[in-house]
């Protein structure tokens, strides 16, 4: 009775986000309901769709657990984009100047993106909790860098072969690559999914199981009663920058040497941000990250049939995303303003 | 000189608007962080509305309704339903940018009206003051209301004192009588239309014309022009012409340093926000210290209320 | 002219703050207004002053009915409050403050204020510079500008909520001048306090509230006696405590200057031995707090030795108090203690020995269960800690406290707390007294620190006022006390 209670007012906000987005087709005159379907057949439809939708799946997951953690101490770590684009640029300097067979570059690339991110991360935190400047706006400020950065490296020193291009520097030779695994007449990303499916139960374990996240969140939601506890809370919210940072410097390996095999300047995909709108969705909590990350890539990756089948702009995903965490959080709000406003809940003196 | 002076004070115009209306609100205690997706949604719709009516004036108007939307969803569900400011604006960053690239992928490419350029007669021909101030647009002017419009409210009105006490301190503004909450929604609106109308000014007046990387990131750095502004509207301002500074002055540097003709572009975006970091710093805060008359505008203090919710007990 | 207050009721949910309360205060009185903490007082002046609207009942002033819906209203009909910590905007200047929220012109004409600020300021003997920014003023400044402004605004009534707390002797002694010619001017002024001195030296008539009703009203003078027992109701101190043979000492203070925002504690020496209970009395704000404080590593002193167990603290960080023994727990129990949406298993896991990486959580709820039992709290394993009730979150922080500590610190170990386990939560904490912990608690309830002190200790004004062994003193005493006087 109690979860179906609490779940209306989600299913009806989510109810009433697609009809916003119906109505939106409409404007735009399109079919809504051919534009909905294409959602679900651009991402699901064949094995290879299905393949692309969980290679996009693997870096949100990845993002999105780390900025868990990073939620959990009390954190806005917008500086998850630039976290994800050191990630891979660490990843991507690995992979074009280690020589060696797949099994010696796969966790080489693997662990320098997560030091990158890992670092970037810090650099955020230790202007927060020792330079006094808010995380969104040294968060902001790293991402401008990070980006630049990238722009920097594509052009200048790693330019592709011939002529500078923003397409990208050159493709990684092959043992740089994630390896798939081939089968039903398609590459598989198994080990971005392992990776991503492997964090979220990774950050599940440590924000439930665990003396270490038990802190951590006691930290995000009293500092003060914390202190007096005896937990050294600028530590623990250093530790949580430096886990969000780590995990979101893996995806930006999964993005360069899973996805698209070389650095790009666009390389963290948004999926920092889209990782920040699945958490908010899921209520900050672990448990439900991977359904909300797997419907959420669906709509992206979906969203791109939209442009080839019907003209219409690809971000028509971004505005249903955008849609379903606004409605969903209003409607909560919504209703548990009811509920304390109903005459049994006690008030306070 | 003058030239390059002249496309600093036009280029940053926008971003003075923008940086003035967000002023407003933090003023009154509430963030609207959706100016990244506000701006670009507003540049669209008042170059889309502009476009079909053939009016620039028009598309001005709608933009700026746009911006005041987005600002009212933030304030009432801050005020009536305690969501948290920071979550729902993030929230609508996103959703005004891809509802921008989403309904606005059509008009990519096509020219709108323009803003006439409005050279002020006798004051534009003073030697170099008349051409670095008067030779401009309305747009422009607008600008310079604005800056002096909002000092002039804040600082010698009753009501710009309330807006400051409202921000400050919203138990001491009520125990006098003071409306808290209706006046951040309002003011929170009015920030919101004046971010809409910087969005317009983009693609009416600083470029002819829409797409989606107008206003890439210009959002951001307004809000840390704010910040960096310290809450004085003239500090803001002097940030948001520095930022044009550093915009014209990359541009420029183009073409002394081809190489690194990609990169320089986004320079500014990443300078500013270490300036903020600077201003952050204690040791500018000491110097503030030594000049008590020019608190005011070195100190930058935030309003003390500003994110949080106001509930008469 | 007159103030009526007729059959004001205001509920918070189930508490009754204010029960039906009825007095008449004529013009020109000084009337003071009695009562312990949470008697009523203050939401009684803050039905006055419009920022709560009672549930029934009226204000009438001057025959008229007032319809106080916001302090706007109350403003406008001449009811002015100054809140105990003055309700202005520390980066504003002088004459800002004095202008916000006022009526007028849009435009401010800002020389008319400071015209109207310096006349009403001087009617009243007091100067400020208009430009001075009101964060560099004291509280007593504050005070006064708080005054010339509401008087500047044609207020009849002018109600003060422990007006004294935080300014100096010198400061008061203006303030209360101010408060005998303004009354003399046939204005009403309400002056609320906990403060038997004040009101004795002050007003010319009293009415004493406890637990949300009017329980007495007279004429001053009036006995200290009879105010002290309408006030705290009948003392009785029961011995019911083993004696503990005391040990060495563990707290010990001397010279120990420190201070924190108002309060400044100089000059202090005081120690506390294995065993040994000491009571901190006195009113809020007095200095106990502070001293607490200190004492637990929060707040360094500027001068004077801190030792534990003869181990030098005074420049220790809090940790290395908390790692030497020394336990605090301080009032604010959701503030400053327990942490919202987390379960009281999971609060007993922060604060258990085992540094396993790993909870575990079957024992964490069995050794959670084992906790709720023995300490009566009303919850589950499971229940997040804002669920619980202000006495049930009591139990669980006394619950956290470790086994082998050598100091506690309390700060009101039993507020809200019934009866049976208040006096239940005393034997547990009287039994860690066998293994030679020292106990140092701050209460406001009389009761409370003669039942269970060894050394009652009573604070006035940042100072140690008299120092008494609990069984040689009585309520009477202790009432006196607090209130700065000796019992004559």
């Amino acid at each position: 009775m109690r979860s179906l209670r609490t779940a209306t007012p989600t299913l009806l906000s989510l109810a009433a986000a697609f009809a916003f987005g119906i109505v939106l087709l409409l404007l735009a005159g399109a079919p809504p309901f051919e534009a909905l379907w294409l959602l679900v057949e651009g991402s699901f439809g064949s094995a290879s769709k299905i393949s692309a939708t969980l290679l996009a799946w693997s870096p949100l997951l990845l993002a999105s657990a780390g900025l868990v953690i990073t939620f959990a101490a009390g954190l806005w770590n917008i500086g998850v984009e630039g976290q994800i684009i050191v990630g891979a640029i660490a990843a991507t300097w690995v992979a074009r100047s280690l020589p060696g067979p797949l099994w010696v570059i796969l966790p080489a690339t693997i662990v320098a993106g997560a030091i990158g991110g890992l670092l970037w991360a810090l650099i955020v935190g230790v202007l927060k909790t020792y330079g006094g400047v808010h995380e969104i706006f040294g968060g902001l400020g790293l991402d401008f860098v990070a980006a630049g950065l990238a722009v920097y490296l594509v052009l200048g020193p790693w330019q592709r072969t011939g002529v500078a291009s923003t397409s990208g520097t050159d493709i990684f030779r092959e043992e740089a690559w994630m390896p798939e695994l081939e089968a039903l007449g398609t590459g598989w990303p198994v080990v971005p999914v392992v990776l991503g499916l492997a964090s979220v139960f990774i950050v599940w374990l440590l924000l439930r199981g665990t003396r270490f996240g038990l802190r951590l969140k006691a930290v995000g939601r009293n500092p003060q009663s914390s202190f007096l506890l005896g937990i050294p809370t600028n530590s623990y919210m250093l530790g949580a920058f430096a886990i969000g940072g780590a995990l979101a410097g893996i995806a930006g390996t999964v993005q360069a040497t899973g996805f698209h095999h070389k650095l790009v300047p666009a390389v963290s995909g948004g999926y920092g941000f889209l990782g920040i709108l699945v958490v908010l969705l899921a209520s900050f909590s672990a448990a439900w990250i991977a359904p909300i990350a797997l419907f959420f890539v669906a709509i992206s990756v979906g969203s791109t049939q939209l442009d080839l089948r019907l003209g219409l702009d690809s971000a028509f995903g971004g505005v249903l995303q955008g849609v379903i965490v606004l409605f969903v959080m209003i409607g909560g709000a919504w209703s548990a303003r009811r509920v304390s406003a109903s005459p049994t809940a006690a008030g306070e003196p | 000189m003058e030239a390059t002076l002249n496309s600093i004070i036009a280029a940053a115009a926008p971003l003075v608007i923008a940086t003035m209306g967000e002023t407003i609100t933090e003023k009154s205690g509430v963030v609207n962080l959706s100016l990244e997706g506000s701006l670009r949604l507003s540049a669209m719709t008042g170059f889309v509305v502009a476009f079909w009516v053939g009016h620039a004036l028009v598309g001005f108007a709608a933009a700026a309704v746009i911006g005041a939307l987005i600002a009212a969803i933030i304030a009432s569900t801050s005020i009536k339903l305690k969501l948290n400011q920071i979550a729902v604006g993030f929230v609508l960053t996103l959703l005004a940018a891809d509802l921008a690239s989403f309904l606005g992928d059509s008009f990519v490419g096509e020219r709108g009206p323009r803003v006439p350029a409005l050279p002020i007669p006798v004051l534009s021909d003073i030697p170099f003051v008349g051409k670095v101030l008067f030779d401009h647009d309305l747009v422009v002017y607008g600008s310079f209301l604005a800056i002096g419009v909002t000092w002039w409210v804040f600082y010698r009105t009753r009501a710009g004192l309330n807006l400051q006490g409202v921000g400050e301190r919203p138990e001491g503004a009520f125990a006098r009588g003071v409306k808290v909450n209706t006046l951040r929604f309002w003011y929170t609106v009015l920030g919101g239309a004046m971010v809409g109308i910087a969005g317009a000014a983009y693609s009416l007046d600083v470029k002819l014309g829409w797409r989606e990387t107008l206003t890439l990131n210009l959002g951001w750095i307004a809000l840390a022009i704010v910040i960096f502004g310290g809450w004085h509207p003239l500090r803001v301002a002097f940030g948001a012409y520095l930022f044009g500074a550093l915009q014209v002055l990359a541009f420029q540097l183009q073409d002394v340093f081809p190489g690194l003709a990609q990169v320089l572009p986004v320079a500014p975006f990443p300078l500013m926000i270490l300036a903020l970091v600077f201003v952050y710093s204690s040791g500018f805060r000491k110097f503030g210290d030594q000049f008590p008359r020019l608190r005011g505008l070195l100190g930058g203090a935030a309003p003390a209320a500003m994110g949080t919710v106001f509930e008469r007990e | 002219m007159a103030l009526e207050i007729r059959d004001i009721h205001k509920h918070f949910g189930p508490v009754r703050a204010n029960d039906g309360v009825t007095f008449v205060v004529a013009e020109g009185s000084l009337h003071g207004i009695l009562g312990e903490n949470g008697a009523g007082k203050s939401t009684l002046m803050k039905v006055l002053s419009g920022f709560y609207e009672a549930d029934s009942g009226a204000v009438v002033l001057d025959g008229e009915s007032l319809d106080l819906r916001s302090p706007a209203d109350a403003v406008a009909a001449g009811i002015g409050m100054l809140h105990q910590d003055p309700l202005v905007f520390l980066p504003f200047t002088v004459l800002d403050n004095f202008v916000l929220g006022s009526p007028g012109p849009d435009r401010l004409d800002r020389s008319s204020a400071r015209a109207d600020l310096e006349r009403v300021s001087g009617e009243l003997g007091f100067s400020f510079d208009p430009g001075r920014l009101v964060r560099d003023l004291t509280v007593g400044e504050r005070q006064q500008l708080e005054i010339t402004r509401l008087m500047w605004l044609g207020a009849r009534v002018l109600i003060f909520d422990e007006p004294t707390t935080g300014i100096s002797a010198t400061q008061r002694a203006q303030l209360f001048s101010t408060l005998r010619s303004l009354a003399e001017d046939g204005l009403i002024v309400l002056f609320v306090s906990h403060k038997l001195e004040e009101v004795e030296e002050l007003c010319d008539s009293v009415t004493v509230i406890r637990e949300g009703r009017l329980v007495f009203e007279a004429s001053m003078p009036v006995s200290p006696d009879v105010l002290v027992e309408e006030m705290f109701g009948k003392v009785f101190a029961e011995e019911n405590r083993e004696p503990v043979p005391l040990g060495a000492p563990v707290l010990q203070l001397s010279d120990v200057t420190v201070e924190e925002g108002t309060t400044r504690i100089e000059n202090l020496d005081l120690s506390c031995a294995a065993g040994e209970v000491v009571g901190l009395a006195g009113l809020e704000g007095s200095g106990q707090r502070t001293l607490l404080r200190a004492c637990a590593g929060l707040l360094s002193p500027d001068s004077g030795t801190l030792s534990v167990d003869g181990r030098n603290l005074s420049k220790a960080s809090y940790r290395d108090h908390l790692s030497v023994g020394v336990h605090y727990l301080p009032a604010g129990r959701l503030e400053e203690g327990l942490v919202e949406g987390i379960s009281i298993a999971e609060h007993l896991v922060l604060t258990s020995d085992d540094t396993s990486f790993f909870i575990d959580r079957d024992a964490a709820d069995e050794a959670a269960e084992g906790e709720i039992e023995d300490y009566s709290i009303k919850g589950r394993p499971s229940s997040p800690a804002e669920a619980l009730s202000g006495g049930n979150q009591q139990r669980l922080l006394l619950a956290m406290i470790p086994d082998d500590v050598r100091l506690l610190l309390l700060e009101h170990p039993t507020r809200g707390l019934d009866v049976g386990s208040a006096a239940y939560v005393w034997q547990r904490l009287l039994d860690r007294r066998v293994s030679g912990t020292a106990i140092v608690f701050a209460s406001a309830d009389l009761d409370e620190l003669l039942r269970y002190s060894d050394r009652v200790v009573v604070f006035f004004a940042g100072e140690v006022f008299a120092v008494r062994s609990a069984s040689e003193t009585d309520g009477e005493e202790l009432g006196y006390l607090i209130g700065g006087k000796e019992r004559e």
